[in-house]
């Protein structure tokens, strides 16, 4: 261990405790994100007022649409989604969780954040090399990403594919870590059946992301030769293949979602046991489910490719696998519903965010059915429809998963609460303004509007759907504006919140034991022991309505 | 990596095994995927393409089949380190990590030699798809022999002082992983035609 951490340069940046590698991800993840909204704005802007100049950004044309809708997809699933979701909350809570003072490896864990702060500012230069930054999708398909001419873009695109690759690189090292840790380093009486579903949520993506990204990250070196030597892998001129990145990407890409996913269901399920004052309903139903869907995630990747030009008889297999696959989840997601039944509730800004999730989340699924069954799929693939899906199931994800978990634990992370009335203005208007953005784009979709359209009124067809347009770039701007609220509260709470107590939910994971903020050195005074389950909450005879997991004997 | 000494001090539930050993089967099993990957491309490739049993023939069957034996016995001596290091027997454990490293070395040589000689004939990665693949996943290949010997060369520097001995069945975990993808590699490329 390292002797002591007194000075700035280790306590604040190269820091090995998993507490301060958690803010690091945190804020980092944070000022991607607020990049990512801002992105959104532009193109958004574009879309509805075509041609004219975005203010606060200038003029979009073509190119520049495209290089911003890639980045906008990138930064949000790579640069927000896996840093928070993964490297905040997994690393803070992880240890925590299970009764742990650190991780398995400390000095893994820093370089870990320091390849992604590394990723991070590869894609930034991106921004700032000639010809701009990729503009291939965030997919980067092939041949368009393959050759430089193809798409004007040189070396934003080679730097795209190195941050890519750097920040899966990251992952993966912490990957290491969260499952060593879980392990091997759980506290006496933390016995498999104990843990809390957060931890084994962690551990479900770990494992998804470890088995899917191999071959992605194959195919991105493949794609850099093919950019900067001039092979032929992905380009069909000396027999290669553009299909092949596809399954590449989507092997990738279908886990890649459950990556993000379950940690935020495990985040959920965290808050709505202690706010309904109810044990999780369906513990080992939860549990089976995800294992069933994380191996089905592995087979169902070709949904995303049924008019690539692939042999349509797998449509069948990949279409039906796709459905039975949206079964798992569904009994995840009446699991936690059924947790809120006959419960007594308190609204706090945390749970708001929770069910928000779940019935977001929802919607995500539900317009995903349409999107697995190849012949349903045809009619609407590549429009917006898609894209607004795809939102559905990824923003109340991301977005409103980790909020649910700052609001849930800024008191164990910074030691004092966030203020209420701020936390639910700003999850009522996001909440809104989500949907508003999101159910015209869905409609837009079924009337036929193509993605990836600069200016939508050079088509007489699409020039009807220009107000739907508009009522979205308005509702976003709404909704950027109201992270301000976020925002505000986020740093003045850090400072003059009002000082949490250890357990301020009354909550009964392990996380609670330790003093807000954690001991810096071993996160607890005397690591706990464990006696019982997560989610004891209101025993029968107990006159405390929680019985937390390291308490011997509870009245 | 040096949370081993926190844990003895902490009371915990029994662990799956020790932190280096489960942490590297978790990177290799990843490691795994990407390879898996890479030859599962190649391999759909080369059943679509009849005409590459010809280039496949041209591969330097000979050097192929000494690089081979290299690796084996590499990794027959890091077991053999790796035997010695459990008993504390520094000077064998570091004799034979020695060998084990110069074999790698010797890999390196030779698959260098072949290489050029390739070149020499006017084959290069941009010849066509076949030769693209024969470069990149040997390459890719010989590029984790390297980092397999600089970690065998920092773990050989461990066990000349005498400590952090059980890195060296982790650095052997790694280094059968490498020798593992060749023998995958090998008949791939140099055999089936
Ligand atoms: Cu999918």
């Amino acid at each position: 261990m390292t002797s002591h951490q007194s000075n700035f340069w280790n306590y604040y940046i190269f820091s090995k405790d998993h507490k301060m590698i958690a803010k690091q991800y945190l804020i980092t993840g944070l000022i991607m994100a607020l990049l990512g909204g801002l992105m959104a704005y532009v193109f958004r802007m574009q879309l509805a007022f075509p041609g004219e100049a975005v203010p606060g950004f200038g003029d979009v044309d073509s190119g520049t649409y495209n290089q911003l809708i890639t980045l906008h997809g990138t930064i949000m699933v790579f640069w927000v989604g896996m840093p928070i979701l993964l490297g905040a909350f997994g690393n803070f809570l992880i240890p925590l969780m299970i009764g742990a003072d650190d991780m398995a490896f400390p000095t893994l864990n820093m370089m870990s954040y320091w390849t992604f702060f590394v990723s991070t500012l590869v894609l930034l230069a991106s921004f700032f090399v000639e010809g701009g930054p990729a503009s291939s999708g965030w997919t980067a398909y092939p041949p368009l990403s393959a050759r430089p001419e193809y798409s004007g873009v040189m070396w934003g695109m080679n730097l795209w594919i190195l941050a890519v690759a750097l920040e899966f690189f990251s992952v993966l090292m912490g990957g290491v870590n969260y499952l060593t840790t879980t392990f091997n380093m759980r506290t006496k009486g933390m016995k498999f059946s104990r843990m809390p579903m957060f931890v084994w949520m962690q551990l479900a993506a770990t494992v998804n992301f470890m088995f899917s990204v191999g071959p992605l990250i194959a195919g991105a070196l493949m794609l850099l030769l093919d950019r900067t030597i001039g092979t032929s892998f992905f380009v069909p001129d000396k027999g290669g293949d553009p299909l092949l990145y596809q399954h590449l990407f989507w092997f990738f890409g279908h886990p890649e979602v459950y990556v993000l996913l379950l940690p935020s269901l495990g985040i959920v399920a965290e808050i709505i046991p202690t706010f309904s004052r109810k044990p999780l309903f369906g513990y080992k139903m939860i549990l089976i489910s995800t294992a069933f869907s994380s191996v089905l995630a592995f087979m169902v990747w070709a949904h995303h490719q049924f008019i690539s030009g692939m042999d349509p008889r797998m449509a069948m297999p990949f279409g039906l696998l796709t459905i039975i696959i949206s079964v798992p989840f569904a009994v995840v997601l009446f699991a936690y519903i059924a947790t809120l039944w006959k419960g007594s509730i308190t609204f706090t800004t945390p749970f708001l965010f929770a069910i928000a999730m779940i019935a977001e989340f929802l919607i995500g699924g539900v317009t995903g059915i349409i999107n697995g069954a190849a012949a349903a799929d045809i009619y609407v693939h590549d429009t917006y429809y898609v894209v607004s899906h795809f939102h559905f199931t990824l923003v109340p994800i991301t977005i409103f998963g980790m909020l649910a978990g700052v609001y849930y634990w800024f008191p164990k992370f910074f030691g004092r609460m966030m203020n209420e009335t701020l936390g639910k203005i700003h999850f009522w208007i996001t909440a809104i303004t989500f949907n508003v953005i999101f159910i015209p784009l869905l409609q837009m979709g079924m009337g036929g509007h193509q993605r990836r359209i600069p200016d939508p009124t050079e088509f007489e067809y699409l020039k009807g759907m220009m107000g739907m347009h508009k009522t979205a770039t308005i509702a976003l701007i709404i909704l950027l504006i109201a992270q301000a609220f976020f925002i505000f509260n986020f740093f003045y709470s850090m400072y003059k919140g009002k000082k949490a107590e250890a357990n301020p939910w009354k909550s009964t994971t392990l996380e609670w034991d330790a003093p807000s903020p954690p001991v810096a050195h071993g996160n607890f005074e005397v690591i706990p022991k464990v006696y019982r389950g997560p989610y004891e909450y209101s025993v029968p005879g107990c006159k405390q309505d929680w019985s937390p997991q390291s308490a011997e004997t509870v009245n | 990596m040096s949370a081993s000494t926190a844990t003895n001090t902490v009371e915990t539930e029994p662990m799956l095994a020790p932190h280096g050993r489960l942490g590297m089967w978790m990177f290799l099993a990843s490691e795994v995927v990407v390879f898996g990957g890479l030859l599962a491309s190649y391999i759909f490739a080369r059943l679509r393409h009849s005409s590459w049993d010809e280039f496949a023939s041209q591969t330097m069957t000979s050097i192929g089949c000494i690089n081979t034996v290299l690796l084996l016995t590499s990794s027959l001596f890091i077991v053999l380190s790796h035997h010695w290091a459990e008993r504390k027997d520094i000077k064998k454990s570091g004799k034979y990590m020695l060998w084990a490293i110069l074999l790698g070395v010797l890999f390196l040589v030779f698959k260098g030699y072949e290489y050029q000689h390739e070149f020499a004939k006017g084959i290069t990665p941009l010849t066509n798809l076949f030769w693209s693949y024969y470069f990149f996943i040997t390459g890719l290949h010989a590029l984790h022999i390297v980092i397999g010997l600089v970690i065998n060369a920092l773990t050989l520097r461990e066990i000349r002082k005498g400590q952090n001995l059980q890195r060296v069945e982790v650095a052997g975990l790694y280094w059968h992983f490498v020798d593992v993808v060749w023998i995958f590699v090998f008949p791939l490329f140099y055999v089936a035609s």
